[in-house]
C-alpha cells in the first residue's frame, strides 16, 4: 500500500472542514460541561443529604460507564419516549453530561482545598451563602482547578470521535465516509492521527501559560 | 414487554457480551501494565537512545484518540500485510493506548520516592537492578496505586469501543439488541448498569484491597 499524496491533497479540503466542526463539538460539549459540572458539585455541598448522596452517585456512576454507551443511550431512549434529537443535540448532551462529572470533581477539589478561615470570614460578615460562593471561595477555588480543567479540555477533544457513532459530521466521521466510499482508508485515518496529535500536543503548553496567568491575575503566585 | 422479561428474553446474550469484556479489559490491563513498565522506565532512563523513544511513545498515544488509534489498527495495518484477529486488535489498542498513560504514572511514582531511599540503596552496594526491584518499585507502586485506580476504570470504559469493530462485547450485544427489539432504554440502560456494577463492584473495590495489601506488606499500614 502506497501513500497517495494525489488523494490526499483531493480529500483535505473535507478534512480541514471537519475538523472545524469537531473544534466546535469539543468547544459546545465543554461549555456545557463547564455550566453543568459547577452545578453538580455545588448540589454535592447543600445540608440536605439524600440529596447530596443522590448526585454523588449519579457523578459516580456518569464516570463510571463508557461515554460511547451514554451517546447511544441519549440519541436512541429519546425517539422512544416521543422526543427526536438530533446526532448533535444528543452528542451534544451526553458529552456535555459526561464531562460535567469529571469537571464537578475538578471544582470540589477546588472548594475543599480554600481554607476553613475563608468560610468563617465570610460568616462572622454575615454575607449571604450566594455571595460567599460566588465572591468569595468560586473565585480562590479556580486557579487550582484551571490545570484539571485545562487537561478535561483536551480530554473531551480526544473523544470527540465517539460522536461519529451516531452521525455526528465530525473528522472520525468524514474519514469513514471518505474511506468508505474510495476504498482508501490510510489516508483518511492517518490524517484523522497527525490533526489530532498537531492540536493536542501544543494544548498542554498552552493551558500551563493559561493556569501561570490566572494565578497572577488573582494576585495568587 | 416488562423488564424482567426483557432481561429473561435477552440476559443470555448480556452474558456472552460480559464474558467478551471482561477477556478484554483484562488482556488490555495486563498489556498497559507491561507498557507502562518499560516506557515510564525508559522516559526517567539518562540513556538517550532508551528515554526519546518512551517520550515519541507516551506523546503519540496521549495525543490522539484512543477510537483513532484502534480504526488505524483495525483498517489500515491490514493494507501493510499486517493482520490481526479482530480480538487482539481490539486489547491491543486499548492496551497500547493506556499504557502510555500509565507511564506516566509510573514516572510519577518512582520520581515521588525519597532521594534518600536511592542513596540508602546505593551505600548498601545494591546492583541498579536489585535497587529498582526491591527498593525503588514497591515504593513506588505504592504511589501510584491510587491513580491507576482511576484508570483501569478509563481501560474499562474503554473496552466499549472494541465493539465498533465487531467484537461481541456487553456494548456491542446492546446494539444488537436495540436494533432487534427497538427497546433503547432496556438495551442500552442495562448495559450501562452492567458497567457500572463492573466498575463500582469488582474493580474499585479490588484496587482499594490491593492498596491495603500493599501498604501492609511495606509496613505503612
Amino acid at each position: 500500500m502506497e501513500w497517495r499524496w494525489d488523494f490526499t491533497w483531493e480529500i483535505m479540503p473535507k478534512m480541514l472542514a471537519a475538523t472545524g466542526n469537531t473544534l466546535i463539538a469539543a468547544g459546545l460539549g465543554y461549555a456545557i460541561a463547564i455550566v453543568v459540572g459547577l452545578m453538580l458539585a455545588l448540589a454535592q455541598r447543600t445540608p440536605y443529604r439524600p440529596v447530596t448522596l443522590m448526585v454523588r452517585e449519579f457523578v459516580e456512576f456518569i464516570r463510571s460507564t463508557p461515554l460511547v454507551l451514554q451517546i447511544f443511550f441519549v440519541y436512541y431512549v429519546g425517539p422512544q419516549f416521543g422526543i427526536n434529537l438530533s446526532p448533535w443535540v444528543a452528542g451534544m448532551i451526553a458529552i456535555g453530561l459526561h464531562y460535567s462529572a469529571y469537571l464537578s470533581e475538578v471544582y470540589r477539589g477546588g472548594i475543599e482545598s480554600v481554607p476553613a478561615g475563608q468560610w468563617e470570614a465570610c460568616r462572622s460578615i454575615s454575607l449571604s451563602t450566594r455571595d460567599t460562593y460566588f465572591r468569595i471561595i468560586i473565585p480562590q477555588a479556580l486557579p487550582p482547578s484551571v490545570a484539571g480543567m485545562g487537561n478535561y479540555l483536551v480530554g473531551i477533544f480526544k473523544d470527540t470521535p465517539m460522536l461519529s457513532v451516531i452521525g455526528v459530521a465530525e473528522l472520525m466521521h468524514a474519514a469513514n465516509a471518505i474511506g468508505g466510499q474510495h476504498y482508501r482508508y490510510l489516508e483518511p485515518y492517518t490524517i484523522v492521527g497527525v490533526v489530532f496529535l498537531l492540536i493536542s500536543l501544543p494544548s498542554a503548553g498552552l493551558i500551563r501559560a493559561f493556569e501561570t496567568w490566572v494565578r497572577r491575575k488573582l494576585g495568587m503566585t | 414487554m416488562s423488564y424482567p422479561e426483557f432481561l429473561a428474553v435477552h440476559g443470555g446474550r448480556y452474558l456472552d457480551g460480559i464474558q467478551v469484556t471482561a477477556v478484554q479489559f483484562l488482556m488490555a490491563a495486563a498489556l498497559a501494565i507491561v507498557i507502562s513498565l518499560i516506557m515510564g522506565l525508559g522516559k526517567l532512563s539518562s540513556n538517550r537512545l532508551l528515554r526519546w523513544p518512551a517520550v515519541a511513545y507516551i506523546e503519540f498515544f496521549r495525543g490522539t484518540s484512543l477510537l483513532v488509534q484502534l480504526f488505524w489498527l483495525f483498517y489500515v495495518l491490514p493494507l501493510f500485510g499486517i493482520t490481526f484477529d479482530k480480538y487482539v486488535t481490539g486489547f491491543l489498542a486499548l492496551g497500547l493506548n493506556l499504557g502510555a498513560y500509565g507511564a506516566e504514572l509510573v514516572r510519577g511514582g518512582i520520581q515521588a520516592v525519597p532521594r534518600g531511599q536511592w542513596e540508602a540503596a546505593y551505600s548498601l552496594s545494591m546492583s541498579p537492578a536489585k535497587r529498582m526491584w526491591r527498593i525503588i518499585l514497591p515504593q513506588a507502586l505504592l504511589n501510584m496505586l491510587p491513580p491507576w485506580g482511576n484508570l483501569i476504570i478509563e481501560l474499562l470504559k474503554g473496552t466499549a469501543l472494541v465493539a465498533l469493530i465487531a467484537v461481541p462485547d456487553v456494548m456491542f450485544e446492546a446494539r444488537q439488541i436495540n436494533g432487534s427489539t427497538f427497546l433503547s432504554a432496556q438495551a442500552f440502560g442495562t448495559a450501562l448498569i452492567i458497567y457500572y456494577i463492573f466498575a463500582r463492584l469488582l474493580v474499585t473495590p479490588f484496587m482499594r484491597w490491593l492498596e491495603r495489601v500493599m501498604s501492609r506488606k511495606l509496613g505503612r499500614a
